[in-house]
């Protein structure tokens, strides 16, 4: 008998899978199962969508809210008077607001002196009802320092702020049910007619105003005989040098008790606003992240059944030369692109959740990359981990016993 | 024969194959066999006689418990399973009782794969396949899939992929069992035929009829060689 032993394989020929054909095959063999395909994709897409349509939202409604944050400013600060206990009805001294005034970075300040005044809308309705409508006596440039504007008639003047003339907040002209200022339409604050002579636009800032009727400091001195102590200051400080006056204020506005004074940044509750949003946020990502897990374990399992369907055709493949690894590769390629295009179909899904939901609520579209990429990436590695296992099994069967019909 | 200078196509020395078990089944218990190049022949015997073992075998589907496997001259049953798979991708050409088409693939793709893991590019690979599928008698039937053809013509695919890459050596299990009767003579004649153009084919098959018009025919049972009979049949070259 002649035989040769041989040393190296080249004689014989190796075996050979071109990547070009391992995609080729492994198309081939998802088209052949389009309804499969789809439906072992869809966990994924699910998964990915829900986390790339959370991140958009949350982006595109924080992006929103920051916008809305910086249009009103994270320089007002509000100084509340007696917040100590047994305080009562505390209020500020009179001198307090032109002792802000003077802190250099102070950009204005402006005094709100609340009264005890009801305010109705004639002499006929019970005077208990106020509907929650409160009279304050103002300053003049209350409105700069709020960045606010009247949408009816005008703001009170030197001339009208020293009579009996209102401007309603938007809340309290709605609630009194006046609509327009062209008629001489008169509110009672307390035993008094005033008439209205404008009406304000809503304070995001400052929500206590829109349900406020606002007069000037004479016309509440001459015409309600009060005290101008003001139980509030709103102050407008030099955006970058907020955390230096904040400390500074209270003692500025009530040197006697400083400790009860209360110091705060409206702005601030919009933060928190957001902060929140992001809390939940992180809920729905972790509802993705699940949605992920099934889908992968959707894969994995449409994957395992496939080799077991599929025990002929790597027989037939290793036949023909396929190596294990070849097998292995195979298998595995068609577990990525079933996540690819799970994923692919995911992102695009997600996108276009956020960037229809952001339009209707008038949002900035933000679509992070990092979620885009982020929720791609994990698609495919959620694949390549799905397809790890039935792969190795594809590969570990023996050629005779998969041959077997 | 073909002459001494050319190593056998297929070289078989004492192969033994024992699957585990209490006791250890014996399914082949030593064979010794040489297939020349160019032969046609014929492995007969019962179901259960070990002739799908022994196609296993010669087909590097399986290694031996002990004794050797040469292919063109190649000692094989000691190659690792990379390696095997090297040998079965250029050397060796299958055909089965069961077709083992892959469907939702052209005819053309189909015997094209039997070149795929050969390294070839697909252009090449697919003009090829068309020759061996015209050679075959499927020259209109390139894009056709398997499910659109005969049983018969099936067949003719799966022994067209067989050829496709010139194996050594090509081994036919059962390749008429699906096959009524007048359709397994066009198959083997199709078989005589590529025999005659210098492929060495196998033929495995329990069918002692099919096997008695093979020029020569090895008797196998019970896991061991009963009889090797050669007839000098009249060849047109």
């Amino acid at each position: 008998m002649r035989r040769r032993s041989i040393a190296s394989g080249d004689e014989l020929g190796t075996s050979r899978f071109r990547i070009s054909d391992v995609a080729r095959v492994g198309v081939g063999s998802l088209g052949d199962r389009k309804i499969r395909t789809a439906l072992s994709a869809i966990g994924i897409t699910i998964g990915i969508a829900a986390m790339v349509a959370v991140l958009g939202l949350s982006e595109s409604s924080r992006a929103d809210l920051d916008a809305e944050i910086e249009a009103l400013g994270t320089n007002l600060l509000t100084i509340q008077a007696g917040s100590g206990f047994g305080a009562g009805d505390a209020t500020l001294p009179e001198e307090s607001v032109s002792m802000v005034s003077r802190i250099g970075p102070v950009q204005s300040a402006s005094g709100i002196v609340t009264l005890d005044e009801a305010v109705l809308v004639n002499d006929l309705v019970n005077p208990l009802e106020t509907q929650g409508i409160q009279a304050a006596a103002v300053t003049l440039d209350l409105l700069d320092t709020l960045n606010s504007e009247v949408v009816r008639g005008s703001w009170l003047t030197d001339a009208t702020a020293a009579w009996p003339n209102v401007v309603l907040g938007s809340v309290a002209a709605q609630r009194l049910g006046i609509a327009n200022v062209d008629n001489g339409q008169r509110v009672l604050i307390g035993d008094e007619w005033f008439t209205v002579i404008g009406i304000l636009d809503t304070f995001p800032l400052a929500a206590d105003l829109d349900r406020s009727a606002l007069i000037g400091y004479e016309a509440a001195a001459t015409f309600l005989d009060v005290d101008l102590n003001p139980s509030t200051i709103q102050v407008l400080s030099d955006p970058a040098r907020v955390e230096a006056v904040r400390p500074i204020l209270g003692a500025t506005a009530d040197p006697e008790s400083p400790e009860e004074v209360e110091v705060s940044r409206p702005s601030d509750a919009l933060e928190a606003r957001a902060a929140a949003d992001s809390a939940f946020t992180s809920l729905f990502l972790g509802l993705g992240a699940v949605a992920l897990l099934v889908g992968g374990i959707g894969i994995a399992n449409v994957m395992v059944i496939a080799v077991m369907e599929r025990r002929n055709e790597i027989g037939l493949r290793r036949a023909l030369g396929a190596t294990r690894a070849h097998i292995r590769r195979q298998f595995l390629s068609e577990a990525l692109m079933l996540s690819f295009l799970g994923g692919a179909a995911g992102v695009g899904l997600g996108s276009l959740v956020t960037v229809v939901y952001a339009r209707t609520q008038d949002w900035k579209v933000v679509l992070p990359p990092e979620a885009l990429f982020g929720g791609f990436a994990a698609a495919v590695l959620i694949g390549a981990v799905a397809g790890l296992y039935p792969a190795m099994r594809a590969a570990k069967m023996a050629p005779t016993e998969a041959l077997r019909s | 024969m073909t002459g001494l200078a050319q190593a056998p196509a297929l070289e078989l020395d004492e192969i033994v194959k024992e699957y585990p078990g209490h006791p250890p089944v014996r399914a082949l218990g030593g064979v010794s066999m040489v297939v020349e190049k160019g032969e046609l022949v014929g492995i007969v015997g019962p179901s259960g006689s070990g002739k799908s073992t022994l196609l296993h075998m010669m087909g590097t589907l399986d290694r031996p418990t002990s004794g050797a496997v040469s292919i063109a001259g190649h000692e094989v049953s000691s190659l690792s399973d990379r390696r095997l798979s090297g040998v079965r991708s250029h050397l060796i050409g299958f055909v089965f009782q069961d077709f083992f088409l892959l469907d939702g693939m052209s005819t053309i793709d189909n015997v094209a794969t039997g070149l795929l893991y050969t390294g070839l590019p697909r252009a090449e690979r697919r003009r090829r396949a068309a020759s061996s599928l015209i050679r075959v008698g499927l020259g209109h039937r390139l894009l056709h899939e398997p499910n659109q053809l005969s049983g018969g013509e099936r067949q003719r695919v799966a022994v067209a992929r067989a050829v496709v890459h010139q194996p050594a050596i090509v081994l036919a299990d059962e390749p008429t069992g699906n096959l009524d009767s007048r359709t397994s003579e066009t198959i083997m004649d199709l078989l005589r035929e590529l025999n005659n153009d210098g492929s060495t084919i196998l033929v495995i098959t329990h069918d002692r009829e099919l096997a008695a018009s093979l020029p020569r025919r090895v008797h196998i049972r019970d896991g061991l060689i009963q009889g090797d009979e050669h007839h000098t049949v009249a060849v047109e070259i």
